[in-house]
């Protein structure tokens, strides 16, 4: 049990990746309203952020810009930087999915996606 | 001299100049110039696409570091047989669909939204190469995701209003598909310290049975079949080509899936290991279930269509599932099968929607019953129809034929009969949905807005013929297209570990 606690405790970091992985991904699926959707994937989008960042933190690492101290540990900041990127990426998603659904709700009326499906069935 | 320096920046080229041309198309905003600037750069890309396989095919893979990092420090770009492939197939369709798009999107796009059509499909264009060029695993996801954003955005522009829908839908699925490839990628990261495809291939034999590369593979696999549209994960596609613009598509149905395979496979054969995924883990018997399924369940949807252009589309998902039975036989022949099926499919479903798009030019529409004896009054367009049609059951001396023709050869090496006879069973239910179009089309007098068509013009027709005649051509002479699908294969099989 108490094996079980530590390491929960120890990667903790990870676990929050997992249930904002998760939590993202339903959110997703069960929701209807197509604004909501979006939130959901932007929270997926965040977990990998967190998938990536916390692996890259070295404890007691310093910034990656050399110093005279010959026994300095440097952080990688290849994930930051990927990390920088992807936040990029997923801005911009999040903004066309945004822009795509101002556009439905000026065609539709509506925003919910079981309304949109009734009135293209009645067509 | 300054063309030797030239040739060195073929790679860099192969993707900026699309990039450079979509921004100076947003900023000019004329139709025209924008329609003459998109053309000059996607005729370029096939020049540079070819000259770099032929350099691939003598010289050997060509290595580009670019902004001069060193790979793996830097981003690495490079040629080999199977990617060398992959994009002459996409700039040469990228570049045959540009003098058909001037008459069909100014039918199809509102007149101040052309030039910004034209921007999005050199960005995705651009895009598309990119991943198809780059040897590292994150620049593969953001030129993804450029191609991916691009498509959403060209999707939305149809005329349709539920094209708005497919578009969001698309967008919703894609960049779960993505981010779960990012996921696997972010594993594999963390494993190996690398994104470089070689120097990751050779650092992951020491970690290969731990948990996190199993994850990572089952995250990469689940993301690009989403993107490539197998079987339980397509319900995006249908949606999507149908509400398109016919130009957009021609376009996306003969590349943006080809790309996801062809990243699936780069991961499977040059990372992973054939050995690994294929031996140790079972990825074929879950690929054959699915790629078998999407056969059979999508051509039998297929044929219920009543929109011709959703029922091509539900091809297109049966026809995935032929490339990715080649990927699943994990054999040098059935791989070349699915390579050359992800060569030939591009031909026949960019000829078929193309003379779909000659078609809604005239009547407005793709709904079959409007189409009745359309094929008396548009007989060139439709002629151009029926052979791609020909082409996509498998006729002999076609394209079709040649893809079915390894495949089957695969499954019957593996020792499976019954798979070949499977692979011709579906090829029978694409007779029924491409005979009923033939049917409608030629065998009906026509009736409203289809007595009145006529053929397009010419700018239209050429391109579409351009394609079905490659369908026959590439049909009787397969040396080209086998040859290389069996260098690919080959390439795959040896790996990218020295």
């Amino acid at each position: 049990m108490n094996g079980l606690v530590s390491s929960i405790l120890e990667h903790y970091n990870q676990w929050v990746t997992i249930f904002l992985m998760v939590a993202g991904l339903y959110v997703v699926v069960a929701r209807g309203n197509m604004v909501k959707k979006l939130v959901g994937l932007s929270v997926f989008q965040t977990s990998v952020y967190l998938l990536y960042i916390s692996p890259g933190k070295i404890l007691g690492g310093t910034a990656p810009i050399l110093i005279d101290d010959p026994n300095a540990v440097y952080s990688n900041p290849l994930p930051h930087v990927l990390i920088l990127t992807a936040i990029v990426v997923g801005l911009a998603t999040i903004a066309l999915g945004l822009g795509l659904v101002v556009r439905i709700n000026e065609v539709y009326g509506t925003v919910e996606e079981d309304e949109i499906f009734e009135r293209s069935d009645d067509e | 001299m300054i063309s030797t320096q030239l040739l060195d920046q073929l790679p860099a080229l192969q993707v900026c100049l699309p990039l450079a041309g979509a921004a100076l198309c947003a900023l000019i905003d004329r139709r025209y110039i924008a329609w003459v600037l998109t053309t000059l750069i996607s005729f370029a890309m096939p020049v540079i696409a070819v000259m770099m396989l032929i350099q691939v095919m003598t010289v050997g893979p060509i290595s580009y570091a670019f902004g001069g990092w060193e790979p793996p420090f830097g981003i690495e770009y490079r040629v080999d047989v199977v990617n060398g492939f992959l994009l002459v197939l996409i700039s040469v369709m990228g570049a045959i669909i540009m003098p058909y798009a001037l008459r069909s999107v100014a039918a199809e796009i509102a007149r101040n939204k052309q030039a910004w059509f034209y921007c999005m499909y050199l960005l995705c264009l651009a895009g598309l190469l990119g991943m198809a060029i780059t040897a590292d695993a994150f620049n593969a996801f953001v030129f993804m995701e450029i191609s991916s954003l691009s498509m959403y955005v060209l999707i939305a522009l149809g005329r349709d209003k539920r094209a708005l829908v497919a578009a969001y839908q698309y967008l919703i699925l894609g960049t779960i598909g993505a981010t779960l490839y990012v996921i696997g990628v972010g594993l594999l990261f963390a494993m190996t310290g690398t994104l470089n495809f070689g120097d990751m291939a050779e650092r992951i034999v020491a970690v290969e049975q731990s948990r996190p590369v199993l994850a990572a593979l089952a995250f990469i696999t689940v993301g690009m079949c989403l993107k490539l549209a197998l079987f339980p994960l397509h319900v995006w596609l249908p949606n999507a080509y149908t509400g398109a613009p016919s130009v957009a598509t021609a376009f996306i149905a003969s590349t943006a899936t080809k790309v996801a395979v062809y990243l699936l496979l780069r991961f499977y054969f040059s990372i992973f290991g054939a050995a690994f995924v294929f031996e140790d883990l079972p990825v074929t018997p879950i690929l054959l279930v699915m790629s078998v399924a999407a056969m059979f369940a999508a051509s039998i949807v297929a044929i219920f269509q009543g929109n011709v252009k959703r029922m091509l589309a539900y091809s297109s998902v049966a026809q995935m599932g032929y490339i990715t039975l080649g990927i699943a036989l994990a054999t040098p022949i059935g791989l070349t099968g699915g390579i050359v099926h992800l060569f030939n499919h591009a031909l026949m479903k960019g000829a078929l929607f193309m003379a779909l798009g000659c078609v809604a030019l005239r009547i407005g529409g793709c709904r079959l019953d409007a189409m009745a004896g359309i094929g008396r009054r548009m007989p060139i367009t439709m002629a151009a129809f029926v052979i791609a049609g020909l082409s996509l059951i498998g006729v002999p001396g076609t394209v079709g034929f040649v893809s079915k023709w390894y495949l089957a050869l695969g499954a019957i090496e593996a020792g499976w009969w019954w798979l070949a006879f499977l692979i011709v069973g579906s090829s029978l239910l694409a007779v029924v949905y491409i005979g009923r179009v033939v049917e409608v089309a030629w065998f009906r007098a026509p009736t409203g807005t289809a007595a009145e068509a006529t053929d397009p013009p010419l700018s239209m027709l050429i391109p579409t013929w351009i394609l079905a005649a490659a369908c026959i051509a590439f049909g009787l002479d397969a040396g080209f297209t086998a040859g290389v699908a069996a260098e690919a294969a080959d390439a795959l099989f040896a790996g990218l570990r020295q």
